[in-house]
This record gives C-alpha cells, structure tokens and sequence, in this order.
C-alpha cells in the first residue's frame, strides 16, 4: 500500500493547478528473465522504455510505439504483451521473459537456431518480437498447424521477409523441440 | 506522455475512494487503448487508477440461477478459453476476431467494451465530435457511422464484443458514489453504491465534447458483465474485415435465437462498428420471427436491419456491408454456415 500512501500529496500538487507536476519516482521490484530486477522508474515511463534504457536489455524494439507492430512483444507471467502498452510500474511482482532471456547456456533457443538456418529475418527489427510471440505459442502448443502459427504471429508485422520463411523456421523449430 | 500520479487499489472499495479524489482520472486496465491514447496526449489525466490488482474483477463466476459474472478486468484470452462461455459463441467469436495474440492476452473484457472509438479525427486530438460534426461530414468518412449520425457525432462505437454481449441480453454492474442513485453497498462504508443494468444503457451518443461515449458518471467504474443463462438460444457474430491480420471490422453483427420445431420465435441482432453505439435492429428480428432460417429469411432480416441507413459522403459501401453482416451472422447461429464466407 506504499504507493496509496504516496499519492494524496502528488495529487494536490496537481490540483493546486502546478504546471506539468513530476510524479514520484517509484520502487518496482520484478523478475526479468528469471534474474531478480529492481528499477526506479515514473509512472509515466513504459516497460519497454524500463527494459531498454534503464536495465539496458535492448532485444525487444520500439516499433510503431502503439500496439501494432508486435516488436516490443515481451513475455509478462507467461503470457505475450506490447511492452509498449505496459507502465514499467505495472512490473511490480510480475515475471518478464525477454529475448535475451530464451538462449540457454551459451546455446540458441531452437525457435533462434532455426530463424537463423532459415533465414527468417532479413533487418532483423520485428524479429525479436515474433522470437518470444513463437515461444509462447509453443509453450503453450508444441504442435501448432500452419493456421496456429500464422494467427498467433498476426500481430508481429514483419516488412522485409513475407512471413513464409518465419512460419517454416517455427514448424522447424517446433520439430526440433518435439525431437527432444 | 505527460506525467500522472498511480495507484493500484486491490479492494473496489479503495478504487473507489481513489477515484473520488480530484482532477482527471482515468481506469487503466489491460492499457491497450488507454496507453496508447496518452502516448498521443488524446488522453492527459492526472491520476490512473490500476484495476488489475483487485481480486474480485478478476473471476469468472457462475451465480446460481445459470448467470455468469465475468469480471471486467478478465482478460480477452481467458474469457474465450472458459467453459462456461462455451455455450455463447457469439461471444468467443468476437474476441476471436481481435486477431492478435498480444491483445488478447492483454486486453481486458472491460476495457474492450469501453475502448473509445477509432475515429481518425478523435485520435488526431480533434475531439470526439471534430468541429461539431463538420470535419467528418466534409472529410473523409469512409469509417464512420451510417445509423445514428444526424448528431455532431459521427463515430462507430469500437467495441467488438458488445453487440454479442447486447444480443445474449448481458446486465452491466457497475459501482460508484451513493449520488449516482445506485443501492448502497457496503463497499466502503456509507459512499458506495452499486447499479445494475441492460449492457446496452451503458452506451451513448454524445451532443457535446463534455460527454463521453459511455454513460459512466465521475467516480463510477464498470465491474462485472453478467450474462443471463441463454443456454436455449443460438448465437454468432460476424464481421466483414479487410483480411485476416487485426484491423478493426469495417461491419459487424451479432445475433441470439431462440430456434424452436425449425421457427425462430424470439431473438436479438445487434450491429457493430455502424454507429455511435452498437446498434439494436429490432426491425431485422421481426422480419425472422416466425420464419425458418435460410438463406432467404437472412437476407431480408439483412435488409430489414439497414433500410433505415443514412450513410456519409464516402461510406455508402458499409451499408451492403452490414447487411451482409446480419445475413451472415445469423446463418451462423442457425449452424448453416457455408464455404465462402
């Protein structure tokens, strides 16, 4: 309730009609790709622009900063969000999966692997959105038709590679992780 | 963004006294619409009030006489995996429909119904109304309204779920001050008070820039949608969209049948993305009432549902459209579907 307490007194500095008042900065403490994380960050400020210019985990990118391009899609308690769309204090108590999260060991995630062989990027900006958007799907569905696949990355948009080699490198990728 | 002061209440009650304090507040849920609309500074409130942390918004509850309450911080992607909405595919269609995963699970069932409008100009910051109607009326209005636009609003209500919500009769809770003339409740203390009612009330079209397109008066929010148990009746939603990929409908309909010895005897169609609200047509129920479904019965309902239409200067073409979107909706419910599509 720290932060109920904390809001009278930055609410009368707007009522008292201050200009452009600066809200507090708060105390978030999260998990980001299974690591403990802490940050200060303004209520203002986006996860996105927490992840990338406060804990310098610059994988996931700002695309059109609006919910419809998918680049900035993290994992928030296991399920993809528009980082964009998300408050940095909103990470309070929440896990964050990352793409710098899914190489293990020195090795790439299959779904990583796979892009690469496949070439399914080619700029290289959306493709860390589509990593962890694929990665929830096949958490959630190892055996994904095309029509899975294709539906699930609908809100990744992608302008370089015409998407059919991104669907082939998921249906790879899904193989090899099923082969496992 | 322009800076704003947070809270995250875990009880209705403290989101009511939260938002019972003074300057412009907003309710940010799945952050969807609103975050995006403050980026643009559409939207500049001076609090926002988290709901995601309260338990209560967060459940899908079956009550004992077969209603089901969903929480309105629920998000889309549960909602459509629940069994208990199973029997109401007008329901899981929708959200269907919203073809992005991301917004899905993001997105909340409350923030959807109450996501403001796609206008162009309303999201290019010249107001809800845009010069009182005459910057959609002399410009380009190829998604605007062709119902309820004598007005200076000339927007389409951008809820996708709402018409099918409507259509299955659902019940709006809805909590705030005892002044806005609900019961009391023992939220929080002696200044809570609770109202129920028809979904479809909690839509407007605004006359002026100070209203909103929702009924929701200061201080109050939407809690829980209620579904009444609707178990006999047939339900669909369609929408006529560009492709495949998360574009906005270009028309929508929902429609519930009750469906018996082959003859509809009573329903509700609900159109979509047509008007400033979502837009009841009780004229293409009476033109299936007492009919079988088939193709002919769903094309005249169609053209029941839009003979009243007034489109703008560029949107004509939506009224084929929403024609088509009944006929094809309740085909739908029928279980007649077909290739082509």
């Amino acid at each position: 309730m720290g932060r109920l307490e904390a809001y009278p007194t930055l609410l009368q500095t707007n009522h008292l009609g201050q200009a452009n008042p600066v809200a507090k900065k708060t105390h978030v403490s999260t998990t980001v790709n299974n690591e403990p994380a802490e940050f200060l960050c303004e209520p203002r400020e986006s996860l996105l622009e927490v992840l990338r210019d406060t804990l310098k985990l610059t994988g996931a990118k700002e695309g059109c900063n609006n919910g419809n391009c998918g680049a900035c899609t993290v994992l928030l308690n296991d399920v993809p969000v528009n980082s964009c769309l998300v408050l940095g204090v909103e990470a309070e108590g929440a896990s964050i999966e990352t793409v710098e999260g899914m190489a293990c060991e020195g090795h790439l995630h299959p779904l990583q692997q796979c892009f690469l062989e496949g070439a399914a990027l080619q700029c290289g900006i959306c493709t860390p959105g589509f990593l962890v958007t694929a990665k929830a799907l096949l958490d959630k569905n190892p055996t994904p038709s095309e029509h899975d696949i294709r539906f699930n990355l609908a809100n990744n948009l992608c302008r370089c590679t015409g998407y059919d080699k991104i669907v082939k490198a998921v249906q790879e990728a899904a193989k090899e992780l099923a082969a496992k | 963004m322009k800076s704003f002061a947070y809270a995250s209440p875990t009880t209705e009650g403290e989101a009511l006294s939260l938002l019972a304090e003074p300057g412009e507040i907003e309710i940010l849920a799945g952050g969807t619409d609103l975050v995006g609309l403050m980026k643009k500074m559409i939207i500049t409130p001076d609090l926002v009030v988290n709901i995601l942390d309260i338990p209560s918004l967060k459940t899908i509850e079956q009550l004992d006489n077969g209603a089901i309450a969903i929480g309105a911080a629920v998000t889309l992607d549960e909602v459509l995996a629940h069994p208990y909405l199973d029997p109401y595919p007008a329901i899981g269609q929708a959200i269907e429909g919203i073809s992005s995963m991301q917004l899905q699970c993001q997105g909340t069932i409350g923030g959807e119904v109450l996501q403001r409008p796609q206008c162009w100009y309303f999201r290019g910051g010249r107001g809800l109304l845009a010069a009182g109607g005459s910057a959609v009326e002399d410009g380009d209005s190829r998604y605007h309204a062709i119902f309820g636009n004598d007005g200076a609003a000339k927007f389409v209500s951008a809820s996708r779920i709402a018409p099918a919500l409507i259509a299955l009769n659902a019940t709006a809770r809805v909590i705030g001050p005892v002044a806005t003339g609900g019961s009391p409740v023992g939220l929080n203390g002696e200044d809570a008070s609770e109202r129920f009612f028809p979904i479809e009330q909690l839509f407007r079209i605004p006359r002026h820039e100070g209203e909103r397109e929702s009924v929701l008066a200061r201080g109050e929010f939407l809690t829980h949608i209620i579904l009444p148990d609707r178990r006999n009746f047939a339900s669909a939603t369609y929408e006529v969209r560009q492709g495949a990929g998360p574009d906005f409908p270009l028309a929508a309909a929902a429609a519930s049948l009750r469906i018996e010895g082959g003859i509809v005897r009573e329903g509700e169609i609900v159109l979509g993305q047509v008007a400033p609200t979502p837009w009841i047509s009780r004229a293409a129920v009476a033109a299936l009432i007492g009919q079988p479904v088939n193709e002919q019965t769903a094309e005249a309902a169609g053209l029941a549902a839009v003979t009243a239409a007034r489109p703008l200067s560029h949107n004509a073409y939506k009224v084929q459209l929403a024609k088509t979107a009944v006929k094809r909706a309740i085909l739908r419910a029928a279980g007649q579907e077909t290739g082509g599509f």
